[in-house]
């Protein structure tokens, strides 16, 4: 039903940009637009410790882990528990458009950074010149003419290849995430012209008070929450995009991660809250989904942090999202439990929850998910992931 | 490798750019460019004529804000300027002109010069980066852009026909900066009598906006009758005076001096040791003034080849970071934004001394993060490249193993790429 709807406005829309139409026939093109489905994708490199962000305290091998569960957590369902950071998910949550997807991995096992991401993006086993989220833009029927969008300053392997797209970031500069800058800061420290600098400067923007409280760029343009109103702004827009993608940093949890998390999961919540409201009536068609290259270990190690590891979180939500539960074939923490005695093991691959939404948000068929993931005849689409 | 091989392509070079091949010996590739000529341009060189058109358009047509003819021109050439640094196989020679464009400094803080300051460079400096200073001198004095930045065009003989019909005087900028940052410097001890004799001299030297060739014009009814006197010098009346007032300028040993501490200064050391000004400074005076003599002796010191010491500006930086990755024409960022964005806004100094060439000017706290927030932008350009081997490549032997370290432990490619930009060795010259 909703395929066979877009499909007839669709090709109103395009007729649109022909440039014959009369008033009348604009205001519908604009109509059909506005019931054009969203599809965002948000990549958080550096790889979120999933058991930080929803963490599963109703599991009795938790404590053993990481100590008792930390004070205020956001419920979500009994079981599990969300960071408290995370204030509007939450609020999403309650109104069953959140759905979170635990102990959710890749199907391809690597601890680098590097090449996670890489085939986090490209959606396969090698390195490919394109793009998964490039490839649905392309498969998408008619053709889109107004392009995918990449949100910041550059665009990300996950959106490039032969489709069109468009990439927008406010002009200035884009402020490195705090773990980065406290990088730069160490390797210049020894330094006599530029450590001395580096460590003024910061302290002058009110470095390490914003990083600890979690206000990073609060006056920042280029700051999450900034980039993904702007996002949710052009994809309310009748000929605007329809697919964009996002990306946050500052994952990279080695050390004292407790408060090291607040920071960019404060970024992600509100950025999250300011895309829904920017898109506006048009938040009901659409989705988000929110993944990282890998989860952590589930030990915290001996600096109060989480070391690379393989199962962790997704998160989709969106107006056309069935949320409101955790879904996870949840595989326990308790002895024998953990994959190779020390990352929580995946149960899911997350190509199924891409296929879940490229199939029943989108509605893509089979062969061009074929086409989007390669190889992942075998992995079927997730089931309820979107409202009947 | 050798070290010197680096080291050449970053000190006197714009950095390596890609995989370009290391000078197997790093002192004859630098000399040779001293002879080589200039690689070829891409575009179209800027001239003053098109320029002063432009001008004059605007004059007539007064359009507003950022419609201006001028400033379309400027970016255009500008622009061209800048890229070619991206590319050029003769990186000394260009360095060698940003020196000698930043020592005659012209500004677009004087917005009349916005259409003519790109020419400036091609017609004025680069011309003469490897021949003689009094010839680079004296075509920086009759250069349009020159003297409507520093008022000369607008200076009149009190005595002289049309100046006394006028009421109008004298203007000294041109004289006393030319006194005073283009030639002997304070050190040599001239007054202020000097200085307004000097722009008596110079009364006369104009710009015709109009006719068949705009340009330089000696103005004769404009020009301050008499015999004037410089720094014990009589010079004769008219256009010959203010020549041969230059040609003494040019090479006086107080000049020669000057320009070594600023040439060392520039490619060396902040402080540049005492021995080494001598040295440049005897090549200078043995030559009688030829520069490629200048820039062959500073890579014939010892102290030249010790890596690091100098910070590069932001214009180095820009540059140098483009050239690491290579990035074709349509992949690059906006220069000439980045460039303001970074506190060096192009060919827009603060004043006629120019930009300052010591780190202590260049590395205030914001200024230093600004770079690093720009290379943390830039730095989404790496696209899937492999950061570490693009360090390799870059730096080679310039390379630290810290800072190796730190790129092996970022949260991403683009966290390294950041890393390498942002790393003591890379802001280094």
């Amino acid at each position: 039903m909703i395929v066979s709807r877009r499909t007839t406005l669709l090709g109103l829309a395009v007729t649109l940009t022909s440039g014959h139409l009369t008033t009348g026939q604009t205001s519908l093109a604009l109509a059909a637009a506005a019931n054009e489905q969203r599809f965002v994708v948000v990549i958080l490199r550096g790889a979120l410790d999933g058991m930080a962000a929803v963490v599963p305290h109703g599991d009795p091998g938790l404590t053993a882990l990481r100590g008792n569960p930390p004070e205020g957590l956001l419920d979500l369902g009994g079981f599990y528990g969300l960071h408290p950071a995370l204030t509007n998910l939450h609020a999403m949550f309650k109104d069953g458009e959140l759905l979170p997807i635990h102990a959710v991995a890749g199907p391809y096992r690597v601890r680098s950074h590097f090449e996670a991401q890489d085939y986090l993006e490209s959606g396969s086993d090698h390195r490919m010149i394109s793009g998964w989220l490039n490839r649905v833009v392309a498969a998408m029927e008619p053709p889109r003419t107004s392009g995918a969008l990449a949100v910041g300053v550059s665009v990300p392997l996950l959106l490039r290849g032969p489709a069109l797209v468009d990439n927008w970031a406010p002009h200035g500069m884009a402020e490195p995430s705090p773990d980065l800058y406290a990088a730069i800061a160490a390797l210049n420290k020894a330094d006599m012209v530029t450590g001395p600098a580096i460590e003024t400067g910061l302290r002058e923007r009110g470095f390490s008070a914003r990083a600890l409280s979690g206000q990073t760029g609060e006056k920042n343009r280029n700051a999450f929450p900034a980039l993904a109103a702007a996002a949710g702004t052009m994809l309310r827009a009748a000929d605007g995009p329809r697919i964009a993608a996002l990306e946050l940093g500052g994952w990279d949890t080695h050390s004292a991660q407790t408060g090291r998390l607040n920071g960019p999961l404060t970024q992600l919540d509100e950025g999250l809250a300011a895309l829904k409201t920017a898109l506006g009536s048009t938040w009901k068609q659409t989705a988000v989904l929110v993944m990282t290259e890998f989860g952590r270990t589930a030990r915290m190690n001996g600096t109060g942090g989480t070391d690379h590891g393989t199962g962790g979180i997704a998160f989709v939500l969106g107006g056309t999202i069935a949320g409101g539960r955790v879904q996870a074939d949840w595989p326990g923490l308790g002895p024998g439990r953990l994959l190779e005695d020390r990352d929580l093991a995946p149960t899911t691959d997350l190509r199924s929850v891409a296929k879940g939404l490229l199939s029943h948000h989108l509605g893509l068929g089979s062969a061009a998910q074929e086409q989007v993931f390669p190889g992942s005849g075998g992995v079927a689409p997730m089931q309820g992931l979107v409202r009947a | 490798m050798d070290t010197r091989s680096a080291h050449a392509l970053v000190r006197f070079g714009l950095g390596r750019r890609g995989a370009e091949s290391y000078p197997a010996d790093p002192a004859a590739w630098l000399l040779g460019q001293l002879t080589d000529a200039d690689s070829p341009r891409i575009d179209p060189a800027p001239t003053t004529e098109s320029g002063l058109a432009a001008l004059r358009e605007d004059r007539a047509n007064r359009p507003k804000p950022g419609e201006s003819r001028a400033r379309a021109l400027f970016v255009s050439q500008a622009t061209g300027e800048l890229a070619h640094a991206l590319t050029t196989s003769t990186p000394f020679r260009e360095r060698l002109v940003w020196f000698w464009t930043n020592h005659f400094t012209v500004s677009l803080r004087r917005g009349e010069c916005t259409a003519i300051a790109c020419a400036f460079i091609e017609e004025a400096i680069r011309p003469h980066v490897t021949g003689s200073f009094a010839d680079m001198l004296m075509a920086v004095m009759r250069h349009p852009a020159m003297l409507m930045y520093l008022d000369n065009a607008r200076s009149m003989g009190p005595s002289s026909p049309t100046g006394a019909r006028a009421g109008a005087g004298l203007n000294e900028n041109l004289a006393r900066e030319c006194l005073e940052l283009h030639t002997v410097s304070p050190a040599a001890g001239y007054t202020q009598a000097d200085v307004t004799s000097l722009a008596r001299i110079l009364t006369g030297w104009s710009i015709e906006l109009r006719g068949e060739s705009p340009g330089f014009l000696f103005r004769p009814r404009s020009h301050e009758p008499g015999v004037h006197t410089v720094m014990g010098r009589v010079f004769p009346p008219g256009e010959e005076g203010g020549i041969a007032a230059l040609r003494f300028l040019a090479g006086h040993p107080a000049t020669h001096r000057f320009l070594a501490t600023k040439l060392l200064r520039h490619f060396v050391a902040d402080d540049p040791a005492a021995d080494d000004i001598r040295q440049i400074e005897g090549a200078l005076r043995d030559s009688h003034g030829d520069l490629a003599a200048a820039a062959a002796a500073l890579v014939g010191l010892d102290s030249a080849w010790h890596p690091g010491g100098k910070l590069r500006t932001p214009q180095d930086f820009m540059i140098a970071a483009i050239r690491c990755l290579d990035l074709p024409d349509g992949r690059r960022p906006n220069l000439i934004g980045v460039l303001a964005g970074l506190g060096q806004p192009f060919l827009t100094a603060p004043a006629p001394n120019g930009w300052p060439d010591v780190a202590t000017d260049w590395a205030a706290p914001e200024a230093i993060l600004r770079r690093i927030d720009w290379a943390n932008g830039f730095a989404g350009r790496l696209g899937s490249r492999d950061p570490m081997e693009i360090a390799e490549t870059g730096l080679g032997p310039l390379l630290r193993p810290a800072t190796r370290d730190a790129m092996g432990l970022a949260a991403s490619r683009r966290d390294a790429f950041t890393l390498l930009l942002a790393s003591p060795e890379f802001q280094r010259r």
